[in-house]
C-alpha cells in the first residue's frame, strides 16, 4: 500500500488528493497543513473583505467531500524532510513515513522592510486569519494606508473603502499597474477608485511608519510629507515557501524546481502550486505562476504522477481574470502596456458600437465602463484586455490561445474607427458555425 | 430603433429560456459568490469545480450567478433543446 503525504491545504494539495484517490482508492493519504482554517478560496478573501460574501461561504468543500477522499489530517507545520529515510517531521514531534510526498505549501507575502513594519496595525493578506484581523480593525471612520501596485493591494484598498475606511493608496509608479495596463486603462481604474473615495498618491514611497502607543499612527513619505492613519495594509509581492525544500537539498531558485511531471530533484518528492517553479519545455525555463488555476492544474498533474499514469503539465497561455475597481477585467496573452513597437494595438471604449454585439452572447454586461484592447500580430490576435462587458471574453480567449488565423479580418480590424467588437463577434460566430 | 430594442430583448430572453449556465473552470476561483446569490440555493460553485453546466430542475435561469461572478466564469449557453419551436 502506497503512503501519500501532502503538505499544504490549498487548491494544489486538494486537487492532488482528488487525482490520487481517482487512481488509488486503497492508498494511505495524509494531509498536513498549518492554516487553522484549512481549505478555503484564497482569491475569495477579496470578496469577503469587500463584504460581498460571508466567511462561511469561502469553503468550497463540505464535510462529505473530505470523507470521500479518506484522508488523515494533521493540523501541523512540517519542519523537516528526510529524503533518505522517506520521512517528514512535524512541529508536534510526529514523524510521518511517505512513499510519495507533495510539497504544496504555497507562497507568502513579502514582508515590508521599512521602520515600523512590526507595529500593531500593520496588515498583509495571506490567509483568512489576516483578513479577519484586518476587518476587526477596519472600523468605519478610520483611515488606512495601502501599499502595493498589483491586484492584491487594490483588493485591500477597495475592501477597506467598502467598510467605510478612508484610504490613502500609495503607488511607487506614475500610474496603476503599468506593466499590464495602458495609460487609458490605468486612468479608468484610478478614476473609479477616486469615485469609491480612495485617494491615490503616485510616485510615492513610505520612509517610515509612525507610531503612537505601539500602534500605527501614520507614515512619513520619502518626500517628507506625513500622512495620519490608524492602520496600514500592504501587498508588495509574494515569495514561495521553500525553506522546507532547501534544507534537505532539493534544487530551488525562487521556487522549488520541478520538471513537467511536477517532480523535484529528489525521487518521490513532488511540488505544485505557488511554491513550484515549473519547467516549461516551450521556453526551456523554469517558471513561477502564482495563480489559482495553474495551481489547481499543477496539483492535479502532481496527483496523477504520484498515483496514476505519467502526465505532463502543459503551461497554459498567459491568462488572468480579475476585478479592478468593480470592473471585471480579462487579460489574455501578450498585452504589453500599450508601448510595444512590435505589436499593433487597437483599443475601443464605450462610445463605439459595443452594444451592437450579437445578443445571443449572454454573459456579463451592464458595466459603467467598457473597454477592449487587442494586440494584433501578422496572422493572429496575440493578446487582449477586456474591461467591463465580457461578451467577447470567451471568444477572444479562444482566438488567442488557439492561435486562430485572423488574416481575413485583419485589415478591417485595423481600419480607422473600425467597430472591432462587431467584427470580432461576427468572425467568431462564423468560425464557430464552421467548426460544428 | 424600437424594433431593434425589442429584438434584442427577445433574443436575450430566448437565450436564457432555452439555455443553461455553463461555467468556465479556468476562470473560477471557487469563491462561492454564485452559490451565495442563487435564489433557489443551487450550489453553482460545485458545477463550476466539476466543469459541468448547471442542469438543475430548480434553476430559474434568472442570471443572478452570471451577473454576480467577479470573474465572468459563468455564461448562458443555448442548448437548442427547443430549437424547432423557435422556427
Amino acid at each position: 500500500m502506497t503512503h501519500y503525504v501532502l503538505l499544504g491545504t490549498g487548491v494544489a494539495a486538494i486537487t492532488a488528493a482528488e487525482a490520487i484517490r481517482a487512481h488509488d482508492s486503497g492508498g494511505e493519504l495524509t494531509l498536513v497543513g498549518d492554516d487553522p482554517f484549512g481549505y478555503y478560496s484564497r482569491p475569495g478573501l477579496a470578496y469577503y473583505l469587500i463584504g460581498e460574501l460571508g466567511e462561511e461561504m469561502l469553503y468550497p468543500y463540505r464535510k462529505e467531500d473530505f470523507l470521500k477522499l479518506k484522508m488523515r489530517f494533521y493540523r501541523a507545520c512540517a519542519t523537516r524532510i528526510f529524503p533518505a529515510e522517506k520521512q517528514v517531521e512535524l512541529d508536534n514531534g510526529t514523524r510521518l513515513p511517505y512513499d510519495k510526498l507533495l510539497i504544496a505549501t504555497g507562497a507568502q507575502a513579502v514582508p515590508l522592510n521599512i521602520p515600523g513594519s512590526d507595529l500593531k496595525g500593520v496588515y498583509k493578506l495571506d490567509h483568512l486569519a489576516d483578513a479577519r484581523a484586518l476587518l476587526a480593525d477596519a472600523k468605519h471612520g478610520r483611515t488606512a494606508l495601502v501599499i502595493g501596485g498589483g491586484i492584491t493591494a487594490l483588493e485591500l484598498a477597495e475592501g477597506l473603502a467598502a467598510r467605510g475606511v478612508r484610504v490613502h493608496y500609495i503607488l511607487r509608479g506614475e500610474r496603476y499597474w503599468p506593466a499590464v495596463l495602458d495609460e487609458l486603462e490605468s486612468g479608468v481604474i484610478e478614476s473609479l477608485l477616486a469615485q469609491e473615495g480612495i485617494s491615490l498618491y503616485h510616485k510615492c514611497e513610505i520612509a517610515e511608519i509612525l507610531e503612537k502607543n505601539g500602534k500605527v499612527n501614520g507614515a512619513r513619505l520619502v518626500d517628507g510629507r506625513t500622512l495620519k492613519a490608524d492602520l496600514l495594509a500592504y501587498a508588495i509581492g509574494i515569495a514561495p515557501r521553500i525553506e522546507l525544500a532547501r534544507e534537505p537539498g532539493l534544487t530551488c531558485e525562487r521556487g522549488i524546481l520541478v520538471n513537467e511531471f511536477m517532480q523535484t530533484s529528489q525521487p518521490d518528492i513532488y511540488a505544485a502550486g505557488d511554491v513550484a517553479q515549473v519547467f516549461d519545455p516551450a521556453s526551456g525555463k523554469y517558471l513561477l505562476d502564482s495563480l489559482w488555476n495553474p495551481a489547481r492544474e499543477q496539483g492535479r498533474t502532481a496527483g496523477l504522477n504520484m498515483a496514476g499514469p505519467a502526465t505532463a503539465y502543459i503551461k497554459p497561455a498567459a491568462f488572468n481574470v480579475t476585478r479592478l475597481a468593480g470592473l471585471t477585467t480579462t487579460i489574455i496573452g501578450a498585452v504589453g502596456s500599450g508601448q510595444d513597437p512590435d505589436l499593433l494595438g487597437i483599443a475601443r471604449g464605450d462610445s463605439e458600437t459595443w452594444r451592437q454585439v450579437p445578443d445571443v452572447i449572454v454573459a456579463q454586461g451592464g458595466f459603467e465602463v467598457n473597454r477592449l484592447r487587442l494586440m494584433v500580430g501578422e496572422k493572429h490576435i496575440l493578446g487582449a484586455v477586456i474591461m467591463g462587458d465580457q461578451k467577447l471574453s470567451r471568444a477572444l480567449q479562444n482566438l488567442v490561445t488557439q492561435k486562430i488565423d485572423i488574416t481575413s479580418i485583419r485589415a478591417q480590424l485595423l481600419a480607422p474607427h473600425a467597430p472591432i467588437a462587431d467584427i470580432l463577434a461576427q468572425f467568431w460566430s462564423i468560425t464557430q458555425s464552421l467548426n460544428h | 430603433m424600437l424594433h431593434r430594442l425589442f429584438h434584442k430583448e427577445r433574443s436575450q430572453r430566448i437565450s436564457r429560456a432555452q439555455g443553461q449556465v455553463r461555467p468556465d473552470p479556468g476562470r473560477c476561483v471557487q469563491c462561492g459568490i454564485c452559490s451565495f446569490n442563487c435564489p433557489v440555493e443551487i450550489d453553482v460553485r460545485r458545477h463550476a469545480w466539476q466543469g459541468e453546466p448547471v442542469i438543475h430542475s430548480r434553476c430559474l435561469t434568472c442570471g443572478e450567478c452570471v451577473a454576480r461572478c467577479p470573474r465572468a466564469a459563468l455564461a448562458f449557453e443555448r442548448t437548442n433543446l427547443f430549437a424547432e419551436k423557435e422556427a
